[in-house]
């Protein structure tokens, strides 16, 4: 009796339509546009941006400190869901602590790094008063702040992906490890760590991707000759209002992120036991 | 039973400590009787509590950011709820595509969201300033609408609105009377997360924001670029409290594990 019915299309369109009209439209002509010179399809624009030692410079920066906040979000990140997830008597609150400053603005948290490591700063205090600089000096605006936001930023997802595979992960296993006769150190690296890899990878996507492409942070803590790929793209379209070189990054920044992405993912399915 | 690893303890210890310490002296500073920020502060003071309420540019953005997250999820909602429910419940070819559509924001950093919106969508209809700002929060809330209200619906056993139907009612009674109510905890995480995350937001606003018409985080982020005293402390702390006063609220209606 089930006879055909459309009105799927009509609940589905709207939302379709409005996504595909100001979003998807839009960026396909932001890839046509960068493909496009004075003569029509060029590979011209790429050319000019990956041949400026600036841009080389600001993209290697991009990555360095992506890769290198996703590493130190991963070391922090690990013994601490580890410890949630299996010691802490205070699990649920552990996670609402972790979840809190991601609700938090990052204007807000970028802020207080400019607090805590200006030339006032608690820790300017702290290392003259122990001699390490013989007088304050300014901490900020320089790649060590712009990693120490960008770790503070993300590692809540770290931690919240990693705590998300550790909670599968049965006691009995570690236990019967232990039986067998497995030190502490050893079950951790044979039975948890690689239960844990598929929480690690998922977690090091989220922090690679939000590094890469966060705005704020390398605005407020980074400076003008530390330029990342989203400072560049608002510096070109809105300050120099040069829109061909910022669709250019646009463009290089959305093929990093994915391809760094799936290579991820793909590494994870490799060497994920359970897969 | 529980044991105890000492060592883990501490690193957990510490990495909180580097996660809320810095949200803790920011609060601890907004106290402080001095014209300039400093930890840990001298003298006790609410005076800059009081001289945030006299920033007019404060008060008018954070109006705006409030209506522009509020107005855009509940569109967001209007255009993922129906989608959602019909990717659920009913039977045709295209499912996954149309799925990836409604998360594709996501998957675009918002950075590159804000320049084309910017360049295509704001330049070429020439849109004013808040129908833009509308436009581009709605669709950051939308793959969160979309995201948890499918995977609540897919909790939902379509059996009993089939018991409904051949009772007589109405598809559309049947679905505000009996899939909406039994959905609505999901809807309601979905909606806050994305509130919050609108209210946040940075990179789209920093694009679509236009002269005399501005967004709170956009207003702090350019305060603090020429002030450094106390009153940005405060306002943060306001925020920050505002904050936890709304994960308590999910944390008593829908227990915060729903939410992330």
């Amino acid at each position: 009796m089930r006879k055909k019915s459309r009105i799927w299309l009509l609940l589905v369109l709207p939302g379709v339509f409005f996504v595909v009209f100001f979003m998807l439209i839009p960026l396909f002509s932001l890839c046509f546009g960068s493909f496009y010179g004075e003569a029509g399809f060029t590979l011209s624009n790429y050319f000019k941006l990956f041949g400026d030692r600036y841009f080389q410079q600001v993209f290697v920066r991009s990555l360095r400190l992506s890769l290198l906040s996703t590493a130190v979000c991963a070391v922090l990140g690990f013994p601490t869901a580890y410890y949630i997830s299996k010691y802490s008597r205070h699990k649920g609150m552990m996670m609402a602590f972790a979840v809190f400053p991601m609700f938090t603005s990052p204007v807000i948290r970028s802020f207080s790094w400019m607090v805590i490591l200006g030339k006032k700063g608690i820790v300017n205090s702290f290392l003259v008063s122990i001699g390490l600089f013989a007088k304050p000096q300014s901490l900020l605006y320089n790649e060590f702040s712009m990693t120490v936001g960008f770790v503070q930023l993300f590692l809540p997802q770290m931690i919240l992906s990693l705590i998300g595979v550790m909670d599968n992960i049965p006691d009995d296993l570690t236990l019967a490890a232990g039986n067998l006769g497995a030190t502490k150190l050893r079950s951790f690296f044979h039975v948890i760590f690689p239960l844990s890899i598929s929480g690690l990878v998922t977690g090091s996507v989220l922090v690679f991707t939000g590094c890469m492409t966060a705005y704020t942070t390398p605005q407020l803590l980074g400076g003008t000759d530390t330029r990342v790929l989203s400072t560049m793209i608002y510096q070109y379209a809105m300050s120099l209002r040069d829109w061909t070189q910022a669709s250019v990054v646009a463009v290089v920044m959305i093929v990093v992120t994915m391809a760094v992405s799936s290579a991820f993912n793909s590494l994870s399915r490799r060497i994920n036991p359970m897969a | 039973m529980k044991k105890k690893n000492k060592t883990l303890g501490l690193i957990t210890l510490l990495v909180y400590v580097f996660l809320i310490g810095p949200l803790l002296v920011i609060a601890a500073a907004s106290f402080s009787d001095t014209n300039y920020l400093t930890f840990p502060g001298q003298g006790f003071t609410l005076r800059w509590y009081a001289q945030v309420l006299t920033v007019s540019s404060f008060i008018k953005a954070a109006q705006l950011s409030l209506f522009i997250a509020l107005a855009g999820t509940a569109i967001a909602l209007l255009l993922g709820l129906p989608a959602a429910y019909a990717l659920n419940r009913f039977r045709f070819r295209g499912k996954e595509t149309i799925k990836t559509v409604f998360l594709s924001p996501v998957l675009i950093p918002c950075i590159v969201l804000g320049f084309i919106m910017l360049r295509y969508v704001v330049n070429q209809y020439s849109l004013e300033v808040i129908p833009s700002l509308l436009i581009g929060h709605t669709l950051l809330s939308i793959p969160y609408i979309m995201r948890v209200v499918t995977s609540s619906l897919a909790n939902f056993d379509f059996a009993v609105e089939e018991a409904a139907c051949n009772l007589g009612a109405t598809r559309t009674y049947t679905f505000f009377h009996i899939v909406l109510p039994n959905i609505k905890s999901g809807i309601a995480s979905a909606c806050i997360m994305a509130v919050i995350n609108s209210f946040n937001n940075v990179s789209l606003s920093a694009f679509l924001t236009g002269p005399g018409v501005s967004m709170l985080p956009i207003e702090i982020m350019s305060y603090v670029e020429y002030h450094f005293d106390p009153t940005i402390a405060a306002l943060a702390t306001i925020l920050m409290v505002t904050t936890l006063g709304v994960m308590l609220l999910i944390e008593k209606t829908l227990g915060l594990q729903s939410v992330v």
